[in-house]
């Protein structure tokens, strides 16, 4: 498993609306906003690469230090954003599609609101049990 | 001849029109969600919901009447086997179980072990207190209704809540006889 990893969740309007640090490392406080910062810098780019490609996972499109980010775009152009130090690329994308499908699960609810903050606990449960497996 | 009751509602089930399910599930989901939207507290959406199932009760009584076959049910405990067994089979293609029958037969309780209307369905905190399938026991008291049965019906366990299953207790109040709406010398 990654010792650093942070998944990210960006809805359309570019809201973040999950968030899950992933990594085996000790939680830093400091070292969260960090990430976040790194993510949100990558937006930018991600929006450029995005229509670029007809895949939905785009690879390392931005790297800071030792950290990459990986992204993985759905259909309705909400993006999975991963920041991670391993190299594992089958894992990572293994990772995004089988949350992808979760997401799509949390989509169909009919009580959620698309654009809306996940505060489902099951699914915070399977995107992190979904990290140790692929990560 | 008396026709023979069918002893589950498969074979009526296979010669209904059918919809696909998730445009079924998804259409009740957005009727419970905008209903959510326009009346703001969830009490009220379950007063609704069940308002709405009592008014599609009503009618759909006359629909299982005419294609499924029953006969007169002689007692209570023969209604709900046929509404668990027949009914629920026919309309949404599951079927129930009955038990927990009080002492003098008056109530008992419809247990559901799947319920194709909560498909992908999960109760966010602030729609506790939510019975997302109120419908269902609206249709249930409805369709008595319109045989003559006053009924009450209420949830008792629901799997969006936590619970195991789906139970409905039914229970009957009182049996109305049969009435003329006018009078002879009208």
């Amino acid at each position: 498993m990654a010792s650093t990893a942070c998944f990210i969740i960006v809805s359309k309007n570019d809201i973040p609306i999950y968030e899950a640090e992933v990594g085996s490392a000790a939680k830093k406080e400091d070292a969260a906003h960090q990430h976040q910062f790194i993510l949100h810098a990558a937006l930018d780019i991600v929006q450029d690469l995005a229509w670029t490609t007809s895949a939905m996972f785009l690879k390392a499109v931005d790297r800071f230090n030792d950290l990459v980010v990986s992204v993985y775009v759905t259909a309705g152009h909400t993006r999975l954003m991963l920041l991670h130090d391993s190299h594992n690329e089958d894992g990572i994308k293994s990772f995004f599609q089988e949350v992808h499908e979760l997401y799509v699960k949390i989509l169909l609810n009919p009580l959620y609101l698309p654009g809306s903050r996940i505060t489902s606990s099951h699914f915070d449960t399977k995107v992190r049990a979904l990290a140790r497996k692929y990560l | 001849m008396a026709p023979i009751v069918p002893r589950s509602g498969d074979a009526v089930f296979a010669n209904v029109e059918r919809v696909n399910a998730e445009l079924f599930t998804l259409t009740y989901g957005a009727i419970v969600r905008q209903l959510l939207t326009d009346l703001e507290e969830v009490e009220e959406v379950n007063k609704q919901l069940d308002q709405m199932g009592y008014n599609i009760g009503i009618r759909l009584i006359d629909e299982f009447l005419a294609k499924s076959n029953v006969s007169r049910c002689v007692d209570f405990k023969e209604t709900a086997e046929v509404i668990a067994k027949v009914g629920f089979k026919m309309f949404l293609g599951v079927s129930a179980s009955v038990t927990n029958w009080d002492a003098d037969g008056m109530s008992c309780s419809l247990i559901l072990e799947d319920n194709p209307l909560v498909d992908f369905v999960e109760l966010p905190d602030t729609c506790q207190g939510l019975y997302y399938c109120n419908v269902l026991s609206g249709v249930i008291r409805g369709a008595l209704e319109m045989v003559s049965m006053k009924t009450e019906v209420t949830w008792v366990r629901d799997m969006l809540r936590g619970d195991d299953a789906y139970e409905l207790k039914v229970k009957l109040l009182k049996q109305v006889s049969e009435e003329y709406p006018y009078k002879d010398d009208e």
